[in-house]
């Protein structure tokens, strides 16, 4: 295949950036998107050039660590594949192929497609665990959780943390990937006696990072690798609600 | 976080005034609608709201209340969003947002504008004095308010700014009327896709309803 790539490069987070064109000729439909982008980066270091720096680790599409907004869709045009898992026969010959990093103001570029995303772990330290006494292993089904509610959980587990939600939000709002952690974790016995606290603390953190609040316009539910539903975004709606319901019993917020 | 801090709390303050307005432009359209049933039905109806007396004045603080919250977070939580966004992609594309849902808030302020004028025009009375009720002939001893609106959409310049805020109203409740289920964490998923085609169904009939008013007088089919 020959294609036409425009990438976004950025010497650090001070520099402008902007777009570069570079030709990709014999690129093997086989190769994932990621391997197409080694090739052009063997290419630049021959010619000493500076490569393109972009995140990637499991290349398998469970870490989360990828991050490019393909012509306009973070991880690409497949549905439910991350940009690692996007291969190169989705495209056709002579296609000109547009490569930029997620944008929000949370999310500081700091070279060429890599994006500080720590802000999203700031949302995870304000709430998204359960604290518990570690100690021997408990055995099996101590807590009985019916089927249904495991798999409502395992759904919203399923989520990776790429932040790929964020980059499609005309909002840059994380509420998708907040969502996820509190409706997961509200679900589950263990997690319910934080419920109050978690919803408020990671909800305060989403504001305090900079990210944006959400209007459901559910581009980020499109945009997700893992499918996640914005059913839980109205979980999460609902945990906030309850949260402000006064209780003797439960633990302050 | 507080209700009117919290980014969720803020949503749904949107959400339960938005309900009322909804429930207000409900029964106002049903008043107005007597329209069709002639002269005698529109102004026995506009007499019985000036009978309200003092209920009218609490009734106006409440819907300036909601107003007040509605616009206010409506307009906070733009500004935010906006700053939360960095620069646009080379490519810009969106796979299932809609038009009235990218433009709540313009659609929002049309109306507010629109409402400011059409105070001015059929409360206060004072953007066309020449055709207002209250210098209008008085039929059997009460104010001729169907003439008022009639004469009024007779002016073609006068229907254009009703059915063009119409339709912005239009707009914005077929984003609304569906938005705040969500919001109160009512929906399941796959609900949301009915609620969503019920909402827009809704904003279509209301639209209709409304803008029937001004485009049948202007047509000269009510007169
Ligand atoms: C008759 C008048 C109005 C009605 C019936 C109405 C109704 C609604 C409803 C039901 C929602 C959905 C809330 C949700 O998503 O949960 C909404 C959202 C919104 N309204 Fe209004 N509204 C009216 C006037 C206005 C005005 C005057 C403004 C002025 C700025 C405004 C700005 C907004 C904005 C920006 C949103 C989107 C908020 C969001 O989704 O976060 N609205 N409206
Ligand atoms: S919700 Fe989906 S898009 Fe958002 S961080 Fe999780 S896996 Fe990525
Ligand atoms: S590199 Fe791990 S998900 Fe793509």
């Amino acid at each position: 295949m020959n294609l036409t790539l425009h990438v976004w490069r950025q010497k650090g987070p001070q520099d402008k950036g902007k777009l570069v064109t570079y030709p990709a000729p014999n690129v093997d439909s086989d190769m994932s998107f990621l391997e197409m982008l080694d090739e052009i980066n063997d290419e630049l270091i021959r010619k000493g050039e500076d490569p393109i720096a972009f995140d990637h680790d499991c290349r398998e599409g469970i870490c989360g660590m990828c991050s490019q907004v393909v012509n306009g869709r973070p991880h690409g045009h497949q549905e439910r594949t991350t940009v690692c898992q996007l291969h190169m026969r989705q495209f056709n010959d002579g296609d000109e192929i547009f490569v930029e990093p997620w944008r929000a103001k949370a999310f500081p570029i700091q070279k060429d497609l890599i994006v500080d995303r720590s802000s999203m772990d700031v949302i995870m330290q304000a709430g998204g665990y359960v604290s518990c006494h570690t100690g021997g292993v408990p055995d099996g089904n101590t807590f009985p959780i019916p089927k249904k509610v495991a798999d409502y959980a395992m759904d919203a587990a399923e989520c990776i943390g790429c932040g790929a939600c964020i980059a499609a939000c005309p909002n840059s709002s994380a509420m998708l990937f907040t969502s996820a952690k509190v409706a997961q974790l509200a679900a589950l016995p263990q997690g319910k006696p934080e419920a109050r606290k978690r919803v408020q603390a990671m909800t305060k953190a989403l504001l305090d990072e900079g990210f944006g609040n959400c209007t459901n316009h559910y581009e980020c539910e499109a945009a997700c690798p893992k499918g996640i539903s914005v059913k839980f975004i109205a979980k999460l709606n609902r945990e906030y609600l309850k949260s402000m319901i006064p209780s003797s019993t439960a633990e302050p917020v | 976080m507080n209700l009117f801090t919290s980014t969720v709390g803020r949503k749904i303050l949107m959400a339960v005034t938005g309900l009322l307005l909804i429930g207000f432009i409900t029964v106002h359209l049903l008043g107005n609608l007597s329209i069709f049933w002639g002269a005698d039905a529109i102004n026995a109806y506009a007499k019985h709201l000036h009978d309200l007396g003092l209920l009218v004045w609490v009734f106006r603080l409440v819907m300036l209340c909601l107003f007040a919250i509605h616009i206010t977070f409506g307009v906070q939580l733009y500004l935010e969003n906006r700053a939360a966004n960095s620069e646009d992609y080379a490519i810009q594309k969106t796979l299932v947002t809609t038009f009235s849902a990218k433009t709540m808030v313009f659609t929002g302020l049309i109306i507010l504008a629109f409402l400011l004028y059409h105070l001015l025009h059929f409360t206060v009375q004072v953007t066309n004095p020449a055709i207002s009720a209250t210098n209008l002939p008085l039929v059997d001893g009460h104010l001729d308010v169907f003439s008022m609106v009639v004469l009024s959409f007779q002016k073609v310049f006068i229907a254009v700014i009703y059915i063009v805020a119409l339709i912005a109203l239009f707009l914005h409740l077929s984003h609304g009327l569906q938005s705040w289920v969500q919001t109160l964490g009512w929906s399941t998923g796959p609900s949301q896709d009915k609620v969503t085609a019920v909402g827009k169904i809704l904003a279509i009939v209301y639209g209709l309803a409304y803008i029937a008013i001004p485009l049948f007088i202007l047509a000269r089919i009510v007169k």
